[in-house]
């Protein structure tokens, strides 16, 4: 098989397995949930036969068709494209399995819609990350927000629609209002939109332009979650907790800070922000992010809520470290989105455990719940502890090269945002992992429950392994990270 | 062959002689056989016009063998060839998928009239395009129009008369300033051919006349268009109108006024009117930003399916209106490939809608809540025609708006400005868009909506056959833009 032949089987084999997903889905859950797995298992097996040829040197590519000149659906592997969808592939398997205890420990309604909605996001997300240039990025963007839409309002109920709407308003305003505008902009100067090493502005926009082009782009991109575009993240909060880890840690919000890296680094190139002062607001706005949301987590008392802020923190850091605008720190974000994704999704998926088990949201609940559900809690203490950026966890991989990377251009905004957000990153999460640990029950629980169904487990516990073995075997994501274009040495 | 010489006569003749006899057919099921043949004839008569165009620029055709200007000049170019595809596909795909909605909406024993009335539609609309003279424009346009009044007035709502009523009065009002302004040419040159008249306006020495002509008919033109804010008879006519003709006619009525007014004012007036061009872009261009604007808006908030889709036609008609009044090639290029994508769009929504119609009497936004569970089909058409209509990368529909983003920003800092307008009017167009599939896939089943069950399969071929299109010329939009570019070039061929 060619590797042109890999990129769309990737593409359309999780609409295949939809399509499949939905013709089992009526009668028989148990096929339902194997062609699930089975689709995830050889998306993956498809995405990894990919790497050895990108380790190479290779970049193959592959062209849908040309709409007009300079206007076409077209896709290529580069290596920031590969962390991504070497991510989303993996741990869609993972969720798959966690998903599979959730929705049958829940018996929640609809499973079937979850399931095919679910792999049309993952086809989505697979796009995202094989885009050969903008527009099919951009195409890929609004089919991720459109599936994830029904996933978010699964209830169905008053609230959950409308905090849906919100969600499915302020990501489509954002992308149509801003980002296509930055699009079309690009195209008129460039007359090209194809992602390319070096960027392709450089020589065609100067001064204050530059600046402004890319704040259409970075709230044009309504996945990051800068503010003060990040209002959908927590409204989406209604979702079921297997939907929250897919925006959280598969799909959304990294294909939100993943395009943003990959117009920083291939439309505008490195080189031409670097030059241009009127590009240094990025920095300030992501780390004011930072520090904002993390504030706001402090504040928050339900778990799912506080894990959003701390999302929308972490998300800012990927931002920031491209915004860094130094290798290191570029290598930093690419990593951070990988650790990030492992540590979050661990985060949820415990979430997920608790509300199963215990049905408890609050932290002020969680007393004592470390005896009841050793593995979950210990999952989370891992996926804590990752956030904060502790070793032996992946969190701390990503922070030393970030931190290197500012150190490197004597970023001193960079430095002081990452220590006081790792402060307040530990003022709120190691509360609750004492509560849990060396507390005791206030009250005993209505029934007296103990560790969520098998699946759950399992998902979050080879999560929580997945989050030490990046601190320990980074090297594949660090050669990966390490041959992104058009680097300044 | 001696026939394919007279191809530009029998695409108009062939429908006009046919439509008189289907009266007296008064079999079972007839008329419809009948007419849809003529309409598939008519359909290949266009394509090979369409042909012969592509490959030799222009055809023309004396009628009767009169020599113009003293007989009447069949011309026939790539931006009539356009029009003549959109008209005749429009007319075909939705006679050969509408039968059983048509079944449905309209007594057997009216039907051979309902049959004849289309066809001198179709013969109406056909002639207006093909037609080199001014007063023979006027003649089709009354054939066309009254057919269409007879069309709509088909509709089994007692609304519609009223509707109906409006659409005759305000249709004849821009039927007489049409017919005002060609008089006042004709008295100032004494010839109504309009490629004669072109060149002897010049030899008029008073200018005054020629002015006052070009007002009329272009505020004529612009009622028959149904360009905001001469626009009020459109919105309730579709709506009561059956809904195999507001897909027909939404495809292709308002285009051909817009055809009419293009070939007026870029071929007669341009070169004899001083700063024709300016006085075209003030006039046109604020009334084509209102459309687009405030028709956006008023479908956001319309209750009624038809309606709301009514209401973005108008719309849309004010995009291609915008991109006519940048006056440059680009500009009218995307203006054109807008004709013929939406043309595609809104005809595909109007078929799924004629789906909806074979299961449901009443067409408000809220009898259609949760109907997807019942309809996929229908209502995945829908959707594709939707994301089509929104400009979505994928569909036809992107790739007009793509084309006139980017002639606008040749303008400079009104070009930014007309961006922001296109923008804020896609963004309405997923809102007006949204609300309909928000209701038919999240919302509650309504009882009606319960029971509905798919629509009949033929009907649902066309509605995708149609859907489907806009993904192809999406993709491949190469044809219809080579007629484009052709047509614009020839259009503003007299431009310095």
């Amino acid at each position: 098989m060619t590797n042109e032949f890999l990129i769309l089987v990737s593409i359309l084999l999780p609409l295949a397995g939809a399509v499949g997903i939905t013709i089992t889905g009526r009668r028989y859950p148990n096929l339902r949930e194997a062609v699930t797995l089975v689709t995830a298992a050889s998306l993956a097996v498809v995405v990894w036969a990919l790497l050895p040829e990108l380790l190479a040197g290779e970049r193959p590519s592959v062209r849908v068709a040309e709409m007009l000149p300079g206007l076409a659906i077209e896709f290529q592997v580069e290596p920031l494209g590969m962390i991504f969808a070497a991510l989303a592939s993996l741990l869609w398997i993972i969720n798959s399995i966690y998903s599979i205890g959730y929705m049958r420990g829940n018996n929640e309604q609809h499973q079937t819609r979850f399931y095919v909605l679910f792999a049309v996001a993952l086809s989505a997300a697979m796009g995202i990350a094989f885009a050969g240039n903008l527009l099919t990025l951009f195409i890929f963007y609004e089919v991720l927000t459109l599936s994830t839409y029904p996933l978010v309002a699964h209830k169905g109920d008053g609230k959950t629609v409308v905090s849906a709407r919100t969600y499915l308003g302020i990501l489509l305003a954002t992308s149509i209002g801003l980002f296509l505008p930055a699009i079309i902009w690009t195209y008129h100067v460039t007359a090209t939109l194809d992602f390319t090493p070096g960027g392709i502005l450089d020589g065609h926009l100067a001064g204050p332009a530059v600046g402004l082009l890319l704040a259409l782009y970075v709230f044009g991109i309504g996945k990051a979650a800068v503010m003060p575009v990040h209002r959908w993240l927590p409204a989406a909060m209604v979702a079921p907790t297997p939907v929250s880890a897919l925006l959280h840690a598969v799909a959304v919000v990294k294909a939100g800070v993943f395009t943003i890296t990959k117009v920083v680094v291939y439309i505008f190139g490195v080189e031409l922000l670097f030059t241009e002062t009127s590009a240094d607001w990025l920095l300030f706005a992501a780390a004011f992010t930072v520090i904002a949301a993390s504030v706001v987590a402090l504040r928050q008392t339900n778990l799912k809520r506080l894990l959003a802020y701390s999302t929308i923190a972490q998300l800012s850091y990927v931002v920031m470290a491209v915004a860094i605008l130094k290798p290191l720190s570029e290598i930093g974000a690419a990593i951070h989105i990988v650790a990030h994704a492992f540590g979050k999704i661990t985060l949820f998926f415990a979430a997920g455990s608790i509300y199963t088990a215990a049905k408890k949201t609050e932290i002020h609940q969680l007393r004592g719940i470390g005896r009841r559900m050793p593995w979950t809690m210990a999952a989370f203490t891992i996926g804590a502890l990752s956030m904060i950026g502790v070793p032996p966890t992946a969190g701390f991989v990503s922070k030393w090269y970030i931190l290197a990377g500012s150190f490197q251009s004597d970023n001193h905004v960079a430095i002081v945002t990452i220590i006081v957000s790792t402060i307040l990153n530990s003022l709120y999460f190691l509360p609750i992992i004492f509560y849990a640990w060396f507390c005791r029950e206030e009250v005993a629980p209505v029934t007296d429950h103990g560790e969520a169904p098998l699946a759950i487990v399992v998902a979050l516990t080879a999560t929580a392994a997945l989050t030490v073995l990046l601190f320990l075997f980074n090297q594949p994501v660090l050669d990966l990270a390490s041959q992104l274009g058009g680097m300044p040495k | 062959m001696i026939l394919t010489n007279h191809l530009p006569a029998l695409q108009v003749v062939v429908p006009l002689l046919v439509a008189p006899l289907v009266v007296l057919m008064r079999v079972r099921g007839l008329p419809w056989a009948v007419a849809t043949t003529t309409s598939l004839v008519a359909f290949a008569i266009a394509v090979g016009l369409t042909n012969t165009v592509l490959d030799s620029y222009s055809v023309t055709y004396e009628m009767g063998s009169w020599r113009a200007p003293y007989g009447i000049e069949l011309h026939v170019t790539s931006f009539s060839a356009l029009l003549l595809l959109i008209v005749t596909a429009a007319s075909t795909l939705t006679l050969v998928a509408g039968k059983q909605s048509i079944d449905t909406e309209i007594e057997h024993d009216r039907q051979p009239l309902f049959y004849a009335a289309w066809l001198l539609a179709l013969a109406g609309f056909t002639g207006i395009v093909v037609t080199g003279d001014a007063f023979n424009i006027f003649v089709f346009m009354e054939i066309a129009s009254l057919a269409s009044y007879v069309l709509i007035a088909a509709g089994s709502d007692r609304r519609v008369l009223p509707a109906v009523f409006k659409y005759l009065i305000m249709g004849t009002i821009g039927a007489t300033f049409y017919l005002i302004g060609v008089g006042l040419i004709y008295m100032m040159t004494g010839t109504l051919n309009l490629a004669d008249m072109e060149a002897r306006i010049h030899e008029v020495g008073e200018l005054r006349p020629i002015l006052v002509a070009a007002g009329f008919i272009t505020l004529g033109l612009i009622l028959k268009a149904a360009i905001f804010p001469l626009h009020a008879w459109l919105p309730l006519s579709y709506t009561y109108a059956p809904h195999i003709v507001t897909a027909f006619l939404a495809a292709c009525s308002t285009k051909v006024a817009l055809y009419v007014l293009l070939r007026f004012d870029f071929l007669v007036f341009q070169q004899n009117l001083p700063a024709h061009e300016v006085q075209f872009t003030v006039f046109l261009m604020p009334l084509a930003v209102l459309a687009i604007l405030i028709a956006s808006g008023v479908a956001v908030f319309e209750r009624n399916l038809k309606g709301l889709l009514a209401y973005s036609s108008l719309a849309q008609v004010g995009y291609i209106l915008l991109g006519a009044s940048l006056v440059s090639v680009p500009g009218l290029t995307a203006g054109l490939m807008h004709m013929f994508n939406h043309a595609l769009a809104k005809g595909t929504l109007f078929l799924a809608v004629a789906c909806l119609g074979m299961r449901f009497t009443r067409l408000g936004l809220v009898n259609l809540s949760g109907v997807a569970r019942q309809m996929p089909w229908t209502m995945a058409a829908f959707v594709l025609a939707g994301l089509s209509l929104i400009g979505v990368p994928g569909t036809a529909g992107f790739i007009s708006k793509w084309m006139l983003i980017s002639a606008a920003l040749q303008e400079g800092a009104l070009g930014v400005a007309l961006v922001a307008v296109i923008v804020v009017s896609s963004l309405l167009a997923v809102v007006y868009i949204w609300r309909v599939i928000e209701l038919a896939y999240f919302g509650d089943p309504t009882e009606a909506s319960q029971l509905a069950n798919e629509a009949p399969a033929w009907l649902l071929v066309g509605t995708w056959v149609a859907a489907l299109m806009n993904i192809y010329f999406g993709i491949i939009p190469s044809f219809p833009l080579s007629l484009a570019r052709e047509s614009a070039a020839s259009l503003l061929q007299h431009l310095p």
